[in-house]
């Protein structure tokens, strides 16, 4: 079977439209970044996660309900699954903890606490701290690499997609406000070390396909390079792809921000390799050439 | 052709890997190391903090870790760890915890106990027991009996001869839990602990006077804990989406390629069975986003494999032979699948840097994943394309 025959796309006349969409999304994503703010879970906000399974069907206003006695203050209550209720909370004395599974028991039906994520706020900072550092430090480790391996050029833009697909799975995430955690910082991280491995297959073509064609010019060689990898990338985010839905609709709920996440920055980072990076090599060698 | 003679080595080889991975990994039962996340359990951070009366300083901080280990080892949890992490902190680990709440009580107190007289002066403190036991009145009341050392035994003789008829006052940690009327003198260095406990709490007291008081306060700064059912829930789940994902890829690569498809499929075969017996082997282990971190790997190691079909297509088209081109796919898909994997690999090391526990997990898997995939793509894929070049075909 053949999904992709040879194909002959310009990939390389969608530069305009290519970074007016971008622009777009990323000024979305600044925007909702800076106004409503990454959603940070327990992990990075610090306070208290308390997860409570019954014996049978429940509703968050019975729930919440049930609990409107206890003045959780900035309390958020969310529904985890058809019988078990998340309530996320300030850190809270012992007795008010004891009261909720009381009042639960009481009013709805047994309660069992089947999680608790407890966080105080030094660690939650020290994560953050972290979770910054590990950002930057893959962002500049593998700039370094592909700039050992390929020019200075390719890698600096290949790293600016990079960079392009963070921040548009960040902006997502802030815009929706999912719930930002360790396992979905985990997932942002490897959407990077994914995404740039479809602009190194790509980067690599260009290497070739320059060496062989010294007349051609930029814009052609990246043409035929995208063109020439195309099935390779498509079939290579098909069968991520699968995995990753597999995961999304079978793994239960734990993983669910995880393979959301995942999703996105395949989706972000396939057509960031496509349309971004080669788009930005072909202008910024167009503005001020280098001598090869 | 050289290439040609070499194959029954590599053959043999692989075999001898397949069986020698087989015999780590079977029976699967048991042998895979289970996060806190999957098997149930808390994880917990205590961190010893100042106070006026005790700061802390380096030999607290041991004495807290032996006497939380002691608490420990009188919960009766299997395998737990405790370990000190930096200067101040200290790191507990229980498995199959089912009562985290009991286990963060029990951990985290300090413990103090003190008799007091009526001016509100010591007499004596919890540093001298020797023992402490459940025992239970004639109306079946659970109260705490102690027995003090020789220290304590004259201590608590001088303490009641002086006080008789008087109230003496028992503390823990500061607050009152028993206020009984002295009698009598007591001299075989004994007493009773009656206050208004449930058998629950006249455990959890004995516990923690058998063990002795902290030397200094400290406080619970995280807790991870889940239930041993949720972790099996989610442990059901995995497994489900990995053999659903891992058979899509199955499919789609055998619609695509055809027999190249097949032989993808087998290479990834030997991925999945390579990646658990170096898994198992090293002794690593898995969490829930470690089991994530594998289905992904699925994708990236069948990733090498269509670059090299893909390679081999174009080589093909530009009417080359099939051998030709064969070899010429593996060749210069060789130097791309190196570089995309390390920065992946790049990536994955950086997930280190991440705190303990599951993420660390999620590297693990990863990074081993990424190896892994590289060499079953790289050797396996091509030993058994080699092996049937000339019967096979792909379209292009």
């Amino acid at each position: 079977m053949e999904l992709i025959k040879k194909t002959n796309i310009d990939f390389m006349s969608f530069r305009k439209p290519a970074y007016i969409i971008s622009a777009i999304i990323i000024l979305i994503s600044l925007i909702s970044f800076f106004t409503r703010g990454l959603n940070y879970g327990v992990d990075f906000a610090g306070g208290l996660l308390l997860q409570y399974s019954f014996d049978q069907e429940i509703s968050v206003e019975e729930v919440r309900s049930s609990l409107a006695d206890l003045a959780l203050a900035q309390s958020i209550i969310q529904k985890f699954s058809e019988n078990e209720v998340v309530i996320r909370t300030l850190r809270i004395p012992d007795e008010t903890r004891e009261a909720i599974k009381e009042n639960l028991t009481e009013d709805i039906g047994q309660a069992h606490l089947v999680r608790i994520e407890e966080v105080g706020p030094a660690i939650g900072a020290d994560l953050r701290r972290l979770g910054v550092i590990a950002l930057i430090a893959v962002i500049l480790g593998i700039l370094l690499y592909v700039s050992l391996r390929f020019e200075f050029r390719p890698a600096v833009t290949s790293v600016l997609a990079l960079a392009h697909d963070g921040l548009v799975v960040i902006g997502i995430l802030a815009l929706f406000q999912r719930e930002f955690t360790i396992p979905v910082l985990a997932a942002v991280l490897t959407t990077l070390g994914y995404s740039i491995n479809d602009s190194i297959v790509i980067m690599d073509r260009v290497r070739e396909n320059f060496a062989m064609r010294r007349r051609e010019p930029l814009c052609a060689t990246l043409n035929r390079s995208i063109n020439e990898t195309l099935s390779r990338t498509i079939n290579t985010s098909l069968t991520t792809l699968l995995p990753v839905l597999a995961l999304l609709i079978f793994g239960g709920r734990m993983l669910q921000d995880f393979s959301l996440t995942m999703l996105i920055g395949l989706l972000v980072g396939t057509y960031s390799t496509v349309f971004i990076a080669g788009a930005l090599l072909v202008d910024w060698e167009g503005k001020k050439p280098v001598r090869r | 052709m050289r290439r040609r003679r070499l194959l029954p080595w590599k053959l043999l080889v692989t075999l001898a890997l397949v069986t020698i991975s087989l015999i780590v990994i079977l029976p699967v039962r048991d042998k895979i190391r289970l996060g806190l996340d999957l098997r149930g359990g808390s994880h917990i951070v205590l961190e010893c903090v100042d106070t006026p009366d005790a700061p802390v300083d380096d030999d607290a901080v041991r004495r807290v870790v032996e006497i939380i280990r002691n608490r420990i080892d009188q919960l009766g949890v299997a395998e737990p760890v405790i370990a000190r992490q930096g200067e101040r902190r200290i790191m507990v680990q229980l498995p199959g915890v089912t009562d985290p709440e009991r286990a963060v009580e029990i951990i985290g107190r300090t413990a103090l106990l003190e008799f007091k007289n009526e001016d509100v002066e010591t007499l004596l403190t919890g540093a001298n027991l020797r023992d402490a036991q459940v025992q239970f009145d004639s109306f079946g009341r659970p109260s705490v009996s102690i027995d003090f050392d020789s220290e304590g035994t004259r201590l608590f003789a001088a303490a009641t001869t002086e006080n008789v008829g008087r109230l003496i006052g028992i503390y823990l940690d500061g607050s009152l839990i028993s206020n009984p009327v002295v009698q009598e003198p007591i001299l075989r260095g004994e007493a009773q602990i009656t206050g208004r406990f449930t058998l629950d709490e006249a455990q959890n007291l004995a516990i923690l006077l058998r063990a002795g008081a902290l030397p200094v306060q400290v406080e619970m700064i995280e807790n991870r804990s889940i239930d041993p059912t949720l972790g099996r829930d989610s442990i059901n789940a995995g497994i489900l989406a990995a053999a659903i994902g891992i058979i899509l890829v199955f499919i789609f690569m055998f619609i695509y390629y055809g027999t190249f498809g097949v032989v993808a499929n087998l290479a990834l075969l030997c991925y999945g069975i390579f990646f658990l017996a170096l898994f198992i082997g090293l002794q690593a282990t898995l969490t829930l986003p470690g089991i994530a971190g594998f289905i992904l790997t699925v994708g990236m190691a069948v990733d090498a494999n269509i670059l090299i079909f893909e390679r081999i297509k174009e080589e093909n088209r530009s009417g080359k032979t099939w051998r030709a081109s064969i070899e010429a796919g593996f060749t210069k898909a060789f130097r791309t699948i190196l570089d995309s994997n390390i920065t992946t690999l790049i990536a994955a090391a950086m997930l280190f840097l991440l705190a303990s526990g599951p993420i660390r997990g999620f590297g693990v898997t990863l990074s081993l994943g990424i190896l892994c995939s590289m060499f079953t793509g790289l050797w396996i894929s091509r030993m058994l394309i080699e092996m049937f070049a000339g019967r096979i075909k792909m379209k292009t």
